[in-house]
């Protein structure tokens, strides 16, 4: 996020697109409804009838995969009716020209056609948000999971730029992060491309720095991703693989891909607190402990590391990720003897800018928001303030396109898939969280009453869903809050596989899957 | 008009911005004053008045979480008058109050119990009623006994002020007055989310975290901070800890992020952590089966195996799947781990996802 979770409290115009936030970030969703009781308007954007709609102004329901053009042409008002700030493109942005040419076509009435959304709504949406004078956007997968998801971001931070609604407080762009240390992940280097602190791997000075700090000699080769992983796993290619605490079997997409990449590995090794579907097929399971019974930070989506304490031992003989690592890399023979995570947190303070000032001695007081560069420094709130971190902000031009897969003859529904505020990810923990179990046992598909109808199913009703991919069972819940055309499920439950339908085709960018759409068909079950 | 007024608390000048309430002026002068129905994040009803005072040139004794700190304003919050006034208002809630404070889940967090032994109420005074409301133990999370509820209303603004729901609002007339869900249904049947913000506030037992029942009594829990293992938002909460158990969750008001506020995953969600399904031994995969092993075994396998392939086919032929569940210096660690020691940049995890 470029600016804090508070802030979203202060904004006065809020388009929260492609984000279920009151079931994926409950907590955070609180501060729209306070900014909404303080007056403030609220978009949004969602094809399902979510409910945070239910308390918004507008509610925007486009047409699956259809956001890019709803965003052009939100563009295209803002310049066609001369709302952009004209000072903030000139003086903090660049390529303006390619977007007003980019746009020009993209006329509201142009993406009503796409979106299915009434062009005097976009129009005014654009409006309202180009005349805000906080206005902030709220997003998710919802906008990332597409094979134009990179795409798709750089139609918001256009949209942000024309208006220069960035780099103050309480206005901005503001990606939600999905999981607990999904941030954290990326900062330390959890990516192919780049170091901790998201130093390139390729810049021969970063390597060389690691090189120093490291003292061994690294690969400039960009790696793989984990889509790419997979394909190279089934390609032979690629022989041994180290999972530590993920579950790619249900999470990824095109499930039976994954399952026969896993299977064609050499050795697979994976590090996990329960014996997941993915742990099942490995060849060395080695036992984790959970964040209860370990010291550590995690860095939430506003860019806020916080303490993570150690409030029991680990159960039996499991023992904490890093020391299992370690205890790996001195096997392997590079010797690792970090006495507890805070000293892993020094080193981290001395390679990566960002986190340069973030110690544990400040961090039992407070958490601290990075980039935080030394120890004076007091963290940082928002981004972008005066400058972009790059200098000049660049306008990108992007333009619409189908999602990869459209409903046809054969398999006329789009499936969306996403989250639910009772459950987690893959459910390895909270499906053994009793109550949440309790409460949610099972997942359904929802189902537009019309579809319903044509189908012949009620709520309940068990349905068979086919992709090209695979096929799933799946009672049914009709309801209102979706489109007709469109169904939607959650990933959480194995007895309903939803991955198995999912498109594994990425955004050529950010390898992103496409998850929130794909074609299927739907028959009763008898 | 300054934007400052003065006032005197006890005897003690006390100079607070203007608009500030007695109570608060008085909390921040260090002075205690009882409260039931106010709390700091929520409207202020001025609804139970244990929280009243003496100001001079005022008549009756006002609520001081309502009355606006004036400038030269004389006030005590001790006097006799005041005392008296409070005990009362005790001896009124105990006449109808359930008397199993012995096995009350709320014993020693109860505010109700604090006051009555600060003031030395016993509760004899008045033999009232009482009452006869089922308990609603009809989901996993919380349990309403309304039988204990004094009516601050707290979760009924707690509800609608933060969590936007609305799901309680005061039903039923004169004594039988209570929160309850529309048309009085059992909480499970609500349009409830679970989010347990009516737990936290609820100043006696009549809301309670039901995993939490006989686990063991308030003193007894050493409370440990930390960061939730589920979603981006980041909330902080105190694991709740027994015998080296983790027994339960409970909102800190300090958290940055979140305040008292969780989701019902941050708050209800720990089981997994003793659950039996816990790995708790390496496992090796013979002939199909996995078998215990020792960690000795297990590291030296998979040392040997990572050698082995990197000798044949390169570097590149392995990978690591990182975490977004592990911690940064753990996720620092898998990132070196991958670079240094294996040679590759082949590293990534779920962000995508
Ligand atoms: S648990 Fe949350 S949603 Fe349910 S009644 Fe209490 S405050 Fe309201
Ligand atoms: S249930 Fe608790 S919080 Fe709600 S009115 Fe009764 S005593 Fe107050
Ligand atoms: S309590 Fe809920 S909203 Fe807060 S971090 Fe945990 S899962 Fe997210
Ligand atoms: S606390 Fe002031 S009236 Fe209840």
């Amino acid at each position: 996020m470029t600016n804090s979770i508070h802030e979203i409290a202060g904004a006065d115009f809020i388009l929260a697109i492609g984000t279920n936030t009151t079931e994926t970030h409950p907590v955070l969703s609180l501060q729209i409804r306070k900014a909404v009781k303080e007056g403030a308007k609220l978009v949004v954007a969602d094809p399902r009838r979510i409910e945070l709609a239910d308390i918004a102004d507008v509610h925007i329901q486009h047409k699956a995969g259809s956001d890019m053009a709803l965003l052009n042409a939100m563009a295209h008002v803002i310049i066609e009716e001369d709302l952009y700030n004209k000072e903030f493109v000139k003086e903090r942005t660049e390529g303006f020209e390619e977007v007003v040419e980019a746009v020009k076509e993209c006329t509201p009435e142009w993406a009503a056609g796409i979106t299915g959304v009434d062009a005097d709504t976009i129009r005014e949406v654009a409006r309202g948000y180009a005349r805000a004078e906080k206005g902030t956007i709220l997003y998710t997968m919802g906008i990332t999971q597409h094979i134009c998801g990179t795409d798709n971001v750089l139609a918001i931070a256009n949209l942000a730029m024309l208006t220069g609604h960035i780099g103050r407080e309480n206005t901005g762009v503001n990606p939600l992060r999905g999981q607990n240390n999904v941030q954290g992940a990326c900062d330390m280097g959890g990516l192919p491309n780049v170091y901790p602190g998201y130093q390139r791997v390729d810049d021969p000075a970063v390597r060389e720095k690691f090189e120093k700090a490291w003292g061994v000699k690294l690969s400039p080769k960009v790696g793989l991703t984990v889509g790419e992983m997979m394909d190279n796993a089934l390609a032979g290619k690629l022989k041994g693989l180290f999972v530590i605490g993920e579950n790619p079997l249900i999470s990824d997409p095109d499930s039976n891909h994954v399952i026969e990449g896993m299977k064609k590995l050499d050795f697979l090794v994976v590090q996990d607190l329960f014996l997941t579907e993915t742990a099942e097929l490995a060849d060395v399971v080695l036992p984790a402990a959970s964040f209860a019974e370990k010291d550590g930070t995690f860095t939430n989506t506003e860019r806020r590391v916080q303490r993570v304490r150690k409030a029991i031992e680990p159960i039996g003989d499991s023992k904490p990720d890093w020391e299992i690592i370690q205890m790996l890399a001195n096997a392997m023979g590079y010797p690792m003897n970090y006495s507890s995570p805070e000293e892993i947190m020094k080193e981290i303070n001395e390679v990566t800018p960002q986190y340069g000032g973030i110690t544990y001695e400040r961090l039992e007081k407070q958490g601290l928001q990075w980039p935080c560069p030394d120890t004076d420094h007091p963290g940082t709130r928002f981004l972008h303030e005066g400058k972009f971190a790059r200098g000049k902000g660049k306008f990108h031009a992007v333009r619409y396109v189908d999602p990869d897969e459209t409903p046809d003859q054969e398999y006329p529904f789009m499936l969306s898939t996403g989250r639910r505020l009772f459950h987690y990810h893959t459910g390895s923990m909270s499906r053994r969280a009793e109550g949440l179990e309790t409460v949610y046992p099972e997942e359904y598909l929802e189902m537009n009453p019309q579809d319903a109808e044509k189908l012949g199913v009620q709520s309940g009703d068990r349905v068979k869903v086919t992709s090209r991919r695979g096929e799933i069972e799946i009672p049914v819940r009709v309801t209102e809050r979706i489109q007709p055309g469109l169904v939607f499920a959650s990933f959480h439950f194995r007895e309903t596989w939803v991955n198995k339908l999912t498109n594994s085709a990425r955004d050529p960018k950010a390898k992103i899957p496409e998850y929130k759409v794909c074609a299927v068909k739907i028959e009763k079950v008898s | 008009m300054s934007d400052k007024v003065t006032l005197t608390i006890d005897g003690q000048q006390v100079t607070v911005p203007a608009g500030t309430t007695v109570l608060q002026a008085a909390r921040m002068a260090g002075i205690e004053i009882p409260t039931l129905c106010h709390d700091p994040e929520l409207t202020s009803p001025g609804a139970c008045r244990l929280c009243v005072v003496e100001i001079e040139g005022m008549r009756n004794l006002p609520a001081s979480c309502v009355t606006t700190a004036g400038d030269g304003m004389v006030v005590r919050t001790n006097s006799p008058d005041v005392i008296e006034a409070r005990k009362t208002i005790i001896e009124l809630l105990l006449a109808n109050h359930p008397e199993d404070c012995l096995t009350c889940e709320r014993t020693g967090q109860c505010r109700l119990q604090e006051y009555a032994y600060h003031y030395g109420v016993k509760g004899d005074t008045f033999h009232g009623e009482r009452k006869q409301f089922p308990i609603d133990d009809s989901n996993p999370f919380i349990v309403r006994d309304m039988n204990k509820c004094i009516r601050c209303g707290k979760c009924v603004r707690v509800c609608e002020e933060v969590q936007g729901r609305s799901i309680y609002s005061f039903a039923y007339r004169g004594f039988d007055t209570i929160p309850a869900t529309a048309m009085d249904t059992p909480l499970a049947e609500s349009e409830c989310v679970f989010c347990g913000s009516c737990v936290s506030v609820c100043p006696t037992g009549a809301l309670t975290e039901k995993m939490m029942h006989g686990v063991g009594r308030s003193w007894e829990l050493e409370k440990v901070k930390t960061t939730c293992p589920y979603c981006g938002v980041g909330c902080n909460f105190d694991l709740n800890v027994k015998d080296g158990k983790v027994v339960g969750v409970t909102s800190n008001a300090e958290a940055e992020v979140n305040g008292r506020a969780l989701c019902v995953k941050g708050r209800f969600g720990y089981n997994f952590i003793h659950h039996p399904d816990r790995l708790t031994k390496p496992l090796i995969k013979k002939n199909g089966e996995f078998q215990e092993a020792t960690w000795e075994e297990a590291i030296n396998l998979v040392a040997e195996k990572f050698k082995e392939i990197k000798q044949e086919h390169g570097p590149d032929a392995l990978a690591v799947f990182t975490s977004a569940r592990c911690t940064n210096e753990e996720n620092y660690l898998a990132n070196k781990f991958a670079r240094a020691v294996l040679g590759t940049n082949n590293i990534d995890h779920c962000a995508r996802l």
